[in-house]
């Protein structure tokens, strides 16, 4: 342990954050006030997603952290590194042995499970931001199911593209009420949030919104029924390392004469799947 | 048979500056009013009043709703208001910038209201705002441009398009011709003739521009310091102005 109190915040601040947590999964996909502390990180490094994990550790958790899907990147490291500094928690890289995830664009591969929560990253939690600038409209679209614009951007998608071209962030409907965003995880992750059994919390640090998904909670992405909504990914191939076909992956430049490798953006998905075809193999 | 519309006593005040001062009238089904007056004379409060955009201090505004009879909308909820508004009503503001979505395509401005009310079909929803594109006189080609590229006219035509793409059943508007030059304001006029005609709307329509009147609307009422000075059907209001106002805001006009 260190000289800092459990997890880095005061208890008071904790305090106000579960109440915040508490009220969100309540209202699944409703964005919730709260009253964001600096963190010691820049804003944009996930200082919303930390206060929610901080706010959620208990002395017992295992924490692993995740930034685009990898467990070995700045932002992860630094996190891990953070919680292991200052609430003397366990920390893995394995999915399935974590009991909080912190995570960044991503949704690790491998299947959550009851009990386990998933905290996201958010930089923007206003789904209707972009189309509506007055905040005080778009709580009141939010409260009066208002959403009627949100389809036209996706309208002004095919028409403009011929197929609806948002690959991040895609808005999703939760529980037949409230349009959320995400957070910028792929499209390809979208049906991950349906019917999760994990508890899936949002945390928007400059924004100071906090918002969530309780387990088992119906999630549908937005789109017309002539335009059904596809869960695809960029590249339509395996990846180089595990093989593996049905994960996300990212596009790695290898030298500077065009040649490039696709491999699985959740690191710990690839290597264990690498560790098991050499289990078999000895 | 029920009026469409019935003002009761409408007042609105900006702090010690009048708006509107106790307003009274009927609107019938199918029927056109025409609300004229100077430039501060509180017509577009008191238009304003009626859409449900501002709040008024005093007074009833009964619609005739289409599921639950006569109903005062100034006593309902915002939700039931703006459902209304995406449904029942239309507003035609004077500057087309203030009623379209100056970066979304004219097929997605028209469609707005359809996806505002559940139409989640896009070949449905496209077929329906070119089939109104044509309606307004705009080529069904330009149905993926932005308003940005069109010209005045078109704009407010778009405009209208967008309005009456849900069937409403009452329009309101404000200055449908302000800003355009004579030639197209007379086409304008013409659509909007049309359409009022065809569809069987009801309207409001503030203006100052007595021509448009004249053409477009059954009765009139004369605005003067927030108060109605003078009301009745239009040829009569123009042709035999009672009150001094009146008289001189017919005798005003230039004739060409």
């Amino acid at each position: 342990m260190s000289d800092y109190n459990f997890a880095y915040l005061d208890e008071a601040t904790k305090r106000m954050l579960r109440r915040a947590i508490l009220k969100a999964v309540a209202i699944p996909g409703y964005q919730v006030p709260f009253s964001s502390r600096e963190m010691p990180m820049p804003y944009g490094w996930g200082t919303g997603g930390v206060q929610v994990t901080a706010a959620c550790l208990v002395p017992e958790d295992t924490l692993k952290v995740i930034d685009q899907g990898a467990d070995d990147t700045t932002n992860a490291v630094s996190i891990r590194k953070f919680f292991a500094r200052v609430a003397g928690v366990a920390t893995t890289e394995a999915t399935a042995e974590a009991s909080i995830i912190q995570t960044r664009h991503r949704i690790p591969e491998t299947p959550l499970s009851e009990g386990q929560i998933l905290v996201f990253q958010v930089p923007i939690p206003e789904p209707l931001r972009f189309l509506e600038p007055r905040e005080t409209e778009t709580r009141t679209m939010h409260a009066l199911e208002d959403y009627g614009l949100m389809q036209v951007r996706l309208y002004e998608d095919i028409a403009r593209h011929g197929e609806i071209a948002r690959a991040y962030a895609y808005p999703v409907r939760v529980q037949g009420r409230y349009v959320m965003d995400p957070s910028p995880i792929p499209k390809f992750d979208n049906p991950k949030l349906n019917m999760s059994p994990a508890l899936q919390l949002f945390g928007a640090g400059r924004e100071c919104r906090i918002y969530a998904l309780p387990p088992f909670t119906h999630v549908e992405s937005l789109d017309f029924e002539d335009y059904p909504f596809q869960p695809s990914k960029a590249a339509d191939q395996a990846c180089a390392i595990c093989e593996a076909a049905d994960s996300y992956l990212d596009e790695v430049i290898t030298d500077d004469t065009g040649g490039r490798m696709f491999v699985c953006s959740d690191t710990d998905y690839c290597a264990a799947r690498v560790a098991a075809r050499q289990g078999d193999a000895a | 048979m029920t009026p469409l519309l019935q003002v009761e006593g409408l007042s609105k005040s900006y702090g010690a500056h009048l708006g509107c001062k106790d307003v009274n009238f009927t609107l019938w089904p199918g029927e056109v009013m025409g609300i004229v007056g100077e430039s501060g004379s509180g017509k577009s409060t008191l238009l304003n009043c009626l859409a449900g955009h501002l709040a008024p201090d005093a007074g009833r505004v009964i619609l005739d709703t289409r599921d639950k009879g006569p109903r005062d909308t100034v006593a309902m909820s915002e939700a039931e208001r703006r459902w209304l508004a995406r449904t029942d009503w239309a507003f035609v503001h004077q500057n087309p910038r203030d009623g379209l979505r100056m970066n979304v395509s004219a097929g997605g401005n028209v469609g707005e209201r359809l996806m505002a009310v559940g139409a989640r079909h896009y070949g449905d929803i496209r077929a329906q705002a070119s089939d109104w594109l044509a309606r307004v006189e705009i080529d069904a080609a330009r149905v993926d441009d932005r308003p940005r590229a069109f010209s005045g006219g078109m704009q407010q035509r778009l405009q209208i398009a967008r309005n009456l793409v849900t069937g409403p059943r009452l329009v309101f508007m404000d200055e449908p011709t302000g800003g355009l030059d004579v030639s197209v304001q007379a086409r304008l006029l013409d659509l909007l003739r049309g359409l009022v005609r065809r569809l069987g709307l009801s309207a409001v329509i503030v203006t100052h521009d007595l021509a448009v009147v004249r053409l477009l609307a059954d009765r009139l009422m004369v605005m003067k310091d927030g108060h109605v000075v003078e009301d009745g059907l239009t040829d009569q209001v123009l042709d035999d102005p009672q009150h001094a106002y009146t008289q001189l805001l017919v005798s005003s006009v230039l004739q060409a």
